[in-house]
């Protein structure tokens, strides 16, 4: 069936089979493969994309839920060359190893701080704890998010 | 790569037009709202239906509000807003304390209430908050609307009241004087399903408990009701010593099974324990002793 949705500001109409799952349509069909297909059920957090501004895990989201709706991955934070303040955060704070978990972590950490700017440590661990990353022990990741909190609000004060 | 069988996929534009969409496809249609616990289940073919019927844009099945003596949630309303709602944690702060240890807020934002209690998975939060409440769900089909009480609801491991071309709509929880609850659960990890869960309500009157009710998960086949610990809190002044007596209750009247959460013997030694400590805090919540 016909789907039409708006990914990363682009209104995209494709052919798909109503079991395509929203990860696999991104990455295949659009061939956007900076989201990641991690564990498939949940629970590895690699897959997070905003829909209508929410964090969601891409693999437990059919396509065709997306019909009418605005889907952003992590393709659409860096802006005319600029990095978003959390890509910049993991750069500056070594938030990442192997980077599998990465465009998640980071989709996830950007819905944080656009509704609380100002988080704490623990909001930070709270907010990711749908993630899994192998690599950092998380601490780098936290780190980075406080780093993409300070430097945003120190812009927005500027 | 995990993909579900084929199916047909319709967008729901009103109830009405669900219920029929539901009623016309018969028992091979389901609903789909959040999807967080039917797509896995259709990605490892434990569930195979042949036309999902999905009810994401039917906004009005989302709310939380008191109406006369009873709250009422949507069954679309999502775990991040039974979490925020401050309402509920006024009223039941038994939600917001499970919803605290549901899943990850990620999963949060798309798993809803109705999906949950439909689910009846046995170690699901939401079913033993609902029991422990003595909730009462609002199922609609062709014919009408009928309220079911919780302890009809759940017939049985992943089977609900809710028949074909039936949609689960709305929850209701009665408002009473003097009421406290509380959810206690253990994970192995942050975001796992319980080991064990116990949520407990009371409703004190003067110096006595006239009311609870005490629901484990994760324990056993189907959510558990402990109605033994109910018939000895009532009309009970509340006490260390009584409270004990339901931990004894909780553990003996739990079913569970080995597993790599763990062995029969532990599982109920902690349902016992979380019993006892959901209760406590409910009680303390009644009196007003903790903020």
């Amino acid at each position: 069936m016909n789907v039409t949705m708006t990914v990363n500001g682009q209104e995209v109409t494709r052919d798909v089979e109503p079991r395509m799952l929203l990860v696999h349509f991104l990455r295949d069909t659009l061939d956007l493969t900076g989201t990641h297909w991690g564990c498939d059920t949940s629970n590895c957090g690699a897959c997070v994309v905003h829909l209508d501004g929410k964090a969601v895990k891409s693999c437990t989201v059919l396509a065709v839920m997306c019909d009418g709706h605005r889907v952003d991955t992590v393709e659409s934070l860096e802006k005319d060359g600029e990095l978003d303040p959390i890509q910049q955060g993991f750069h500056e704070q070594h938030a990442l190893q192997c980077g599998f978990c990465t465009p998640g972590m980071i989709m996830t950490a950007r819905a944080l701080l656009n509704e609380n700017p100002n988080p704490t440590d623990a909001e930070i661990r709270v907010a990711i704890s749908g993630g899994i990353c192998r690599c950092t022990g998380y601490k780098n990741i936290v780190s980075a998010v406080r780093w993409a909190a300070e430097h945003e609000r120190a812009g927005q004060e500027a | 790569m995990q993909t579900p069988a084929s199916f047909e996929y319709e967008r729901a534009t009103s109830l009405d037009g669900a219920i029929a969409a539901l009623n016309e496809r018969g028992a091979d249609a389901r609903v789909i709202a959040g999807g967080h616990s039917l797509l896995p289940m259709m990605k490892l073919r434990l569930a195979s239906p042949g036309h999902l019927v999905d009810i994401n844009d039917l906004a009005e099945l989302a709310y939380i509000r008191e109406e006369g003596d009873e709250v009422r949630i949507g069954a679309l309303t999502r775990h991040v807003d039974l979490l925020r709602s401050d309402l509920l944690a006024e009223r039941f702060p038994v939600f917001r304390d499970a919803e605290n240890v549901i899943a990850d807020p990620v999963v949060r934002n798309r798993g809803t209430l109705g999906g949950s209690l439909c689910q009846a998975d046995a170690a699901e939060d939401l079913s033993a908050v609902c029991s422990a409440l003595k909730a009462k769900v609002v199922i609609r089909g062709s014919g009408g609307e009928r309220v079911v009480g919780m302890d009809e609801f759940h017939i049985g491991p992943y089977m609900t009241a809710v028949g074909s071309g039936e949609i689960l709509t709305e929850v209701r929880i009665g408002v009473r004087p003097g009421a406290g609850s509380a959810h206690e659960k253990v994970e192995r990890r942050a975001g796992d399903w319980a080991i064990a869960a116990a949520s407990a309500a009371v409703w004190i009157e003067g110096n006595a408990i006239a009311d609870a009710g005490v629901a484990l998960a994760a324990v056993g086949l189907t959510t558990i009701h402990l109605d033994r610990a109910e018939e000895l809190l009532r009309g009970k002044p509340p006490s260390d010593e009584v409270f004990d007596q339901v931990a004894t209750i909780a553990s003996e009247d739990c079913t569970p099974m080995p597993d790599g959460r763990g062995p029969v013997d532990y599982k109920r030694h902690l349902a016992g324990v979380l019993a006892q400590r959901a209760l406590q805090r409910a009680t303390s919540r009644a009196l007003h002793q903790e903020a």
